[in-house]
């Protein structure tokens, strides 16, 4: 289509260079019509190079946001210093995105009553809960609930297993 | 991302035909002294019937464990209720009882069983009924027969006719189940791909409060077990757990997250008019509420003193009173149909065990020995403790009689049960 238009334009152009004026009658002989020019007109031009789309820090391997994780001792419900740098960067990023709201579960390991282990879970998922207001989140963008015994990520009776359960998880929209 | 949940309605109290995927089983592993020798002589006419009503009458004695059932050979004539009987010849036998009955046809398929039972040592009947039933509630009469003959004979009221709801746990789902008190008729009145836990009877036996996680969360449902319809009553920001019925039907006992932990809340049957029960500190966890028969005070669990015991508190509210003071976490009180004794699990040497405590004495004994030990539940006629334990890794339920002398499990092939409540009286 553009070399159409290309081709039009030039042909007006060049039928309005080609019209001569009239000139004076005994004026100097009628200048030669000049030759039409080429036309240039500046063409868009596609480089292939690979999209660069910003990457998703909630999924960036790279950024602490992926790390969704709070691990907990044994019936507490404290957060131990090495998971703060995670958590404040999850308060940061709630704090530049307000619309964004979370879920947090909250887990235990098996032993012991159910509905007690909810409540220990509960107690794990509003910990964190309070350190994200804390550190900048508001209080509507987490919701923190608790899953107690009943979804746990492995279920061998080993302390290394049982401490992996013991654990409250961060969900971003679409992932609760 | 919300999980689509299969909700397969529960119809009727009336049994139905046709058991769920997964059938319970229940085996006497324990039990056995002093056990009450008993004859039960075929019914007259009984073969009319699939279901033979004296054979199900001599299972459920016999699962009892406080009977031993006499071997009666084929009879030369038909013995019935109306039967002379031979008290010498049953004494040289050395039973202690001879029950006799009948069944006879009657119009629109109808069927009425009679019986008689009778005290051999004394000589003298102990009474009997006249059972009307149809077919398909064979096994329902066979029961009602079965509760005669154990309370004439124990003093005690039988559970042959309750039921008991459970959750089983197989692959990739979690059906809310509810069985007759011996396994049969199975039948399930919810299916989820999400947990379930803390099965709860209304006193009247027609509804069920729950949780379920199906939305994420732990939320408490009602549901009718007539229409199979459900709604949520607990659904507030945070978990939603422990119903606890009280005593007239009308309000709940649930336990709310707030605080930075877990509160006792009221809220009536139908989740409205929400009312704060317990008073802790931020952080404790007050949960398992369970309300007294008298409905006056409710036993709960608390770790307000540090680690979770048991406390109790008047139902309309006031200060709490420890009542557990050995070991370290003593959790799931259940109190007594009389109101004088609480069931619990109490952490003992790093096992979970079922433990009964007679409230006016405090004395405490204890009535399991496994590792995981979780959820007891009384049966209506305070006699037996149902509850949850684990058997080489599948969970399985156990019974116990309250001096601890009777034992059974009851279990389902290829998958794990957990979570029982037994079910109240069915009126008579």
């Amino acid at each position: 289509m553009r070399k159409l238009i290309i081709a039009c334009a030039a042909a007006l152009l060049a039928a309005c260079q080609a019209a001569p004026t009239q000139p004076e009658p005994e004026a100097a002989p009628a200048q030669p019509a000049p030759a039409p020019q080429p036309e240039v007109t500046p063409r868009a031009v596609e480089a292939p190079a690979p999209a660069v789309a910003p990457v998703d820090p909630l999924k960036d391997p790279a950024s602490p946001l992926s790390k969704r994780s709070v691990y907990f001792d044994f019936d507490k419900s404290q957060i131990r210093p090495e998971f703060r740098p995670t958590l404040e960067a999850h308060a940061k990023y709630l704090h530049d995105h307000r619309d964004v709201k979370i879920l947090i579960q909250g887990n235990t390991d098996e032993r012991g009553s159910r509905e007690y282990n909810l409540g220990l879970g509960q107690r794990r998922s509003d910990a964190v809960r309070r350190f994200l207001i804390l550190m900048g989140a508001s209080a509507g963008q987490a919701e923190a609930v608790s899953l107690g015994e009943e979804k746990p990520r492995c279920t061998q009776k080993t302390e290394a297993c049982w401490a992996e359960n013991r654990r409250a998880d961060i969900l971003y929209p679409g992932e609760y | 991302m919300m999980r689509s949940l299969k909700l397969l309605a529960f119809i009727a109290l009336t049994a139905i035909a046709g058991a769920a995927r997964a059938q319970l089983t229940i085996e006497i592993t324990g039990g056995g002294e002093n056990q009450i020798p008993i004859a039960i002589v075929p019914f007259a006419g009984e073969s009319a019937l699939p279901s033979s009503i004296s054979s199900v009458v001599e299972a459920d004695l016999v699962r009892s464990a406080r009977f031993r059932t006499l071997f009666v050979g084929a009879q030369s004539a038909p013995v019935d209720e109306t039967s002379k009987i031979d008290f010498d010849a049953w004494r040289g036998r050395s039973a202690d009882a001879v029950l006799v009955g009948g069944l006879y046809a009657r119009p629109n398929g109808r069927f009425d069983a009679r019986f008689m039972l009778y005290d051999v040592p004394k000589q003298a009947s102990l009474g009997g009924l006249t059972v009307t039933l149809t077919p398909a509630l064979a096994r329902a009469a066979a029961h009602r027969i079965a509760d005669f003959v154990y309370e004439r004979l124990t003093g005690d009221r039988g559970i042959f006719s309750t039921r008991i709801a459970y959750i089983v746990k197989s692959a990739g789902r979690y059906d809310l189940q509810i069985a007759d008190a011996d396994g049969f008729n199975a039948q399930n009145a919810l299916t989820s791909k999400e947990p379930l836990i803390s099965p709860s009877w209304s006193p009247d036996g027609t509804r069920l409060a729950y949780v379920s996680f199906e939305k994420q969360k732990p939320v408490v449902y009602v549901q009718s077990l007539i229409s199979g319809k459900r709604s949520a009553v607990a659904n507030y920001a945070g978990s939603n757990g422990a119903p606890a019925w009280s005593p007239d039907g009308r309000q709940l006992a649930v336990s709310l997250a707030r605080d930075g932990g877990m509160k006792l809340h009221l809220i009536n049957a139908d989740g409205t008019n929400l009312r704060l029960l317990s008073m802790s500190d931020f952080g404790v966890i007050d949960t398992e509420p369970c309300f007294s028969p008298d409905g006056q005070t409710i036993y709960f669990t608390s770790d307000r003193g540090g680690t979770p015991q048991i406390y109790s508190m008047p139902a309309k509210g006031g200060d709490a009173q420890r009542i557990t003071f050995v070991g370290e976490y003593n959790v799931s009180p259940r109190v007594s149909p009389d109101g004088k004794s609480i069931v619990f699990i109490s952490l003992v040497e790093g096992h979970y065990q079922v433990a009964l405590m007679d409230l006016a004495s405090q004395q405490v004994l204890m009535l399991s020995d496994g590792f995981l030990d979780e959820s007891p539940s009384f049966a209506p006629n305070g006699k037996m403790i149902l509850y949850a334990s684990e058997v080489n890794g599948r969970g399985v339920l156990a019974a116990v009689s309250i001096d601890g002398r009777i034992k059974q499990r009851l279990s389902v092939t290829a998958a794990d049960v957990r979570e029982p409540a037994w079910g109240p009286f069915v009126n008579r």
